[in-house]
């Protein structure tokens, strides 16, 4: 099984085991890990926000228009935001490092 | 002791409110009552990824069935509470038993409208609510299957395209003279009837369900102008009623929905209320609402949860709403109203653009078609109260943001 390193938004770091196949949104949120994913991953309401370790992001699938414009208009966008529900979980992700964004 | 919180209705309000709540640990002890069989789950799905089997009904859960008892939240399934005893503080179940609260939250949603035609009782007619409904459906939507939708709202739509890409026949009836009315302005309407009748679906405006006929089953449906339309499958979207009886019969006041202040308590100080079956202020749009939608569902959840643990606020939303049909992704934000100033931006032929509703020059809506940029600004500005202007919001020369 994949792992996925998280810090939470109370600043606290833990590994997930995460399974392949769902989004990085759904192994977050169905371990608690205080996402919304309100809109069930349709990329319509960002409260899947995250922030991809560095050294992660240019491994992951390249972000398209709709999440681009949607996680950009966060008051707490930074330049490695990405919306979870937009990037499926992988075994060649394994050892994935991201921070949950707050909430905005 | 842990307060008891009884939470009737595990739907979306309901999930949200127990996941919520048992994020404080200790401090409450969370009783979620659902009349359905399945865990809280969306609902959107039911007539997209669902109904066209892109997604296993597992998929489709809040959270993982076993998530509830993990977390310690009682889980009741398959139950109806049947009443209220304010004065005892406790709810009665259907099986006659009876559950003490300290704090109660009707999270009931809505129930369909049922169609009011000859015919209606049939094997045969569907509705789309419930994860059973889609299933029921879907077994049936086979190739060349003859599909009759009654009403061309956002459900009945989504319907007809997921049941066109199972290879359906559909025929959709509406009773106005355009699809989508009560949500979107004309030139909306225009563009999505005209895709739909792109990928092959008979759009009959201003056309009602004089009957549903048939032997033993439904096997036609005959329309106003007394047209019969033969069909395997006949699915009713005429929208939904507030599911009111329970806070009703409890003499909690009801007005079309359950009528809450803005942190979603009832009448009752101890009885809160959220999702679909509420009516409730709103200080952003200064009037009262009752809205159909997951946003507010999970908003007003979110509200009584910030209420129960001391970190409550008024609500004041930005209400939004999204559709799938087709490759067609229509996000909508704000509450329009019919005679509010409609500005396109970007031509509908090349299948992305976007709708603005302006009242007194202020951003009251947006209905963004594949633009998600300009669906996120308008949602931005409209709980901004922002100013724009009409001409250089029309002109996509000029970016949304500098707009
Ligand atoms: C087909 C379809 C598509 C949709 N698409 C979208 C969309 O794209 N975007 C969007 O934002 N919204 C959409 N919606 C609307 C959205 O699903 C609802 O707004 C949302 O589910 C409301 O949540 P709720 O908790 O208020 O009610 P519900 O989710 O309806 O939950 C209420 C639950 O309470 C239970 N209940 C009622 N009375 C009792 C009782 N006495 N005892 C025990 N249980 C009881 C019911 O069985 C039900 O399970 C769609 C709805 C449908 C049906
Ligand atoms: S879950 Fe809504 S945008 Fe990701």
């Amino acid at each position: 099984m994949p792992v996925i390193h998280i810090t939470n938004r109370a600043g606290a770091e833990s590994t997930l085991e995460a399974e392949s196949g769902i989004s990085v949104m759904e192994n977050l949120r169905d371990n608690d890990y205080e996402i919304d994913a309100i809109c069930g991953g349709s990329c319509a309401c960002a409260t899947c926000h995250v922030y991809v370790d560095e050294a992660w992001a240019a491994k992951l699938p390249a972000q398209d228009d709709d999440e681009k414009g949607l996680v950009e208009d966060e008051p707490t966008c930074k330049p490695n935001s990405r919306l979870s529900c937009q990037i499926e979980m992988t075994d060649a992700l394994d050892g994935l490092k991201l921070t949950i964004a707050p909430e905005a | 002791m842990s307060e008891h919180i009884v939470i009737v209705g595990a739907g979306h309000a309901g999930g949200t409110l127990a996941t919520q709540l048992a994020r404080a640990g200790d401090r409450f002890r969370i009783t979620l009552i659902g009349a359905e069989a399945w865990p809280p789950y969306e609902r959107p799905p039911l007539s997209k990824q669902l109904l066209m089997g892109e997604v296993p009904t597992e998929k489709v859960f809040l959270r993982p069935e076993s998530f509830y008892a993990d977390k310690g939240v009682d889980l009741r399934l398959g139950t109806e509470v049947v009443s209220i005893d304010r004065a005892g503080k406790t709810v009665t179940l259907a099986g006659g038993e009876s559950l003490a609260y300290d704090r109660l939250a009707l999270c009931t949603g809505t129930a369909i409208r049922e169609i009011p035609v000859a015919g209606r009782d049939l094997p045969g007619v569907h509705y789309i609510r419930t994860i059973d409904d889609t299933l029921a459906i879907r077994e049936k939507a086979t190739p060349g299957a003859r599909v009759v939708i009654a009403g061309g709202g956002y459900i009945g739509l989504e319907a007809a395209a997921a049941l066109r890409k199972l290879g359906c026949d559909v025929t959709v009836i509406e009773m106005m003279d355009r699809v989508m009315a009560r949500a979107v302005a004309e030139p909306v309407s225009r563009f999505y009837e005209a895709a739909h009748r792109a990928e092959g679906v008979r759009i009959l405006l201003e056309t009602g369900v004089a009957e549903i006929g048939g032997n033993g089953r439904a096997e036609h449906v005959t329309d106003s102008h007394g047209q019969v339309h033969p069909a395997d499958i006949v699915l009713v979207g005429i929208g939904v009623v507030p599911v009111v009886a329970l806070a009703a019969d409890a003499g909690l006041a009801v007005d079309d929905g359950i009528v809450v202040d803005a942190r979603a308590r009832t009448s009752d100080p101890d009885i809160f209320a959220a999702g679909d079956c509420t009516r409730h202020p709103n200080a952003l749009l200064g009037q009262t609402v009752r809205l159909e939608s997951v946003q507010n569902a999970v908003d007003q959840a979110r509200c009584i949860s910030n209420e129960l643990t001391d970190k409550g606020a008024d609500y004041a939303e930005v209400p939004w709403f999204w559709s799938d049909q087709y490759d067609l992704k229509m996000q909508m934000a704000g509450l329009p109203a019919p005679d509010d100033q409609v500005v396109m931006r970007g031509n509908p032929d090349s299948r992305s653009f976007s709708v603005f509703y302006l009242r007194d020059g202020k951003v009251s809506g947006v209905n963004a078609i594949n633009v998600g940029a300009d669906y996120v600004r308008g949602r931005k500005w409209i709980g901004e109260g922002r100013t724009v202007d009409a001409a250089r919001l029309a002109d996509t020369e000029i970016p949304i943001k500098e707009v």
